[in-house]
């Protein structure tokens, strides 16, 4: 009896869980769902239809215009931008990343421990704190306008790597030393060690790293807005933040159609990658 | 294996090529900027003139003569507390929700994470922006089940900082999953002896659940604040720091003195107080850490 009765509970808590987790999902990503769904109404139904989900005659129009951007610099300058932020953001992090974490896990030298705690220290420090002195640091060098503001802090560690560096360290000590001491006994350098065995034992760490790395660099919005003043320069963000000003345009369906637009590369990213991404936010607190 | 010296000095200099692309980072771009920061605090610097040394000049304005300022800090102290225990209570719920052995768990966890990972682009601000508008959906929908709403959500000094506390709650996704990733390693025989002890849900909750999570919840919760005092994108595009200053976060103040107005000096005395907060809230962290730390590994006997 008690058997029945505890299947019983146990449906109908399964049968509650398939109901509201599903219903409170939906809550949850409906915003998401209007901006596709509004991106593809008729400028007349966009503000009038607003409780009403779906467009009656879907169009595309918002897409063609909006892609034509604003001040003669259309959005295909926009994107490129950004691919060329987050790509070489996105490697020249990883790679650097790399590298720096395979001295602090396997090579024994004096300060290490030192150096160590100082890259653990940074990992909760926020840009406001550098900001003004890289601005001016950037300013001298004559780098406003230009990308390596954007890259160069990310080359060197400086812009939330730390999560990387400490992720692919705590994964380069799972692997046992004496894969790296027989390598070395066949002669191997510490270069090949570094290449030929541990990278490819870490793929997964570098992988999530850089999955992160490109949202972080896809969505950076104070940087670019700091750094880079020409519309011919703007990344996703900034031309975004100019297309979407309140007091400038009333092209609402172009506004919707691009800011949805922006954000399909991340979900792409999202869907393919979902399982490392979950692993690394969940193995290393890396922010999302 | 004793190392010869030579082999040490090798060590070393590899060792120091391996990390130097941090290294040479951390001097230039961290460090020197830390120690800038703190000269330029003492500094009134519009940066098309040399500094000019002004003493406490920067701190005493700020502390006494900006009203501004005080409303910065009251608005972000009063977003911090607010969004950072509803974010992470929302996290925890749902993480023990989804941490039990359903079909579709992956999807539903997907689903939930979604917002996080869209949430600080100017996209979805915008997006949030249009949702609150006064012809907006909130109202439209509020209107639909009856409620004839003429608020307008961000124009109210009232509303227009729950707009956005609710939409960095909307994005718990990541401490959710930080917590899923914790109670995994809680062992089930815990909760099962518990069971036969006769303990209810609320103190295996209370007992088991939340001593054994303090750490991830004490790591979520230090990430989440500073989080919480930094955040710049969402009242730049949504509120514009508006109405009434009531959303001119600490972050977009400090932006608007040292970049609109070029007041570096006060922007890096500005900088100088969040370090010391942020330093504050760090050091607790390495402080306590042995208290959780030693937690630990005795569970793990």
């Amino acid at each position: 009896m008690t058997l029945t009765k505890r299947r019983i509970q146990r449906g109908v808590r399964s049968a509650v869980f398939h109901l509201a987790v599903p219903l409170f999902g939906f809550v949850m990503i409906y915003p998401l769902v209007w901006l596709a769904a509004t991106s593809f109404k008729p400028s007349t139904e966009i503000w009038t239809t607003i409780s009403q989900l779906l467009p009656s005659e879907p169009t595309i129009e918002h897409y063609v215009n909006g892609w034509r951007g604003f001040g003669g610099v259309t959005f295909t300058t926009f994107y490129r931008n950004s691919l060329i932020y987050a790509g070489f953001g996105t490697v020249a992090a990883v790679a650097s990343s790399a590298v720096v974490s395979f001295g602090f896990a396997r090579i024994r030298f004096p300060g290490r421990n030192f150096w160590f705690a100082c890259m653990l220290a940074t990992l909760m420090l926020p840009v406001q704190i550098q900001i003004i002195p890289q601005y001016i640091l950037f300013t001298q060098l004559d780098w406003i306008n230009t990308f390596w503001p954007l890259l160069l802090p990310r080359a060197l560690g400086q812009a939330g790597q730390a999560f990387f560096i400490f992720m692919i360290v705590q994964f380069i000590r799972g692997i046992p030393v004496e894969l790296d001491e027989a390598a070395s006994i066949d002669g191997m350098g510490r270069f090949g060690i570094f290449t030929r065995i541990i990278m490819p034992l870490v793929k997964p760490a570098l992988v999530t790293s850089g999955i992160f790395s490109f949202y972080w660099t896809w969505a950076d919005f104070l940087t670019p807005l700091i750094y880079l003043n020409n519309p011919r320069l703007y990344t996703i963000s900034v031309a975004l933040r100019a297309f979407a000003d309140p007091s400038g345009t009333t092209d609402w369906g172009a506004i919707f159609a691009m800011s949805f637009l922006s954000l399909v590369p991340v979900l792409i990213v999202f869907v393919v990658f979902q399982k490392h991404i979950v692993e690394g936010i969940s193995t290393s607190g890396l922010k999302g | 294996m004793p190392a010869s010296t030579d082999q040490r000095r090798r060590n070393t200099i590899a060792g120091y090529l391996f990390i130097s692309p941090w290294l040479v980072g951390f001097l230039g771009l961290t460090l020197v900027p830390i120690v800038g920061i703190i000269y330029l605090s003492f500094t009134s610097y519009d940066i098309f003139t040399a500094p000019q040394w002004s003493g406490w000049g920067n701190f005493v304005r700020m502390f006494t003569g900006d009203a501004r300022y005080w409303r910065s800090v009251g608005a972000t102290l009063y977003f911090a507390t607010v969004s950072v225990p509803l974010k992470l209570a929302f996290a925890l719920l749902v993480a023990m929700i989804l941490n039990t052995r359903h079909r579709g768990i992956d999807l539903y966890r997907a689903v939930y994470y979604t917002p996080s990972i869209l949430g600080t682009s100017v996209a979805v601000a915008v997006m949030w922006r249009e949702l609150f508008g006064f012809d907006g959906l909130v109202n439209a929908l509020l209107q639909r089940i009856g409620i004839t709403s003429e608020i307008a959500w961000l124009g109210d000094p009232r509303t227009a900082i729950w707009t956005l506390i609710l939409l960095v709650v909307w994005q718990f996704g990541s401490p959710m999953l930080i917590f899923l990733a914790g109670l995994k390693q809680i062992p089930e025989e815990l909760y099962e002896s518990a069971h036969i002890d006769g303990a209810g849900g609320l103190r295996k909750f209370l007992w088991i659940t939340l001593p054994l999570l303090s750490p991830v919840i004490f790591f979520n919760l230090v990430m989440q604040i500073i989080f919480g005092l930094t955040v710049f994108t969402q009242p730049f595009i949504i509120t514009e720091g508006g109405p009434l200053d009531t959303t001119n976060f600490y972050a977009l103040y400090l932006y608007r003195r040292a970049f609109e107005t070029f007041q570096m000096g006060y922007g890096a005395a500005m900088a100088v107080i969040l370090l010391l907060v942020v330093a504050l809230f760090t050091g607790l962290v390495f402080k306590t850490s042995s208290l959780w730390v030693f937690y630990e590994t005795k569970e793990g006997r």
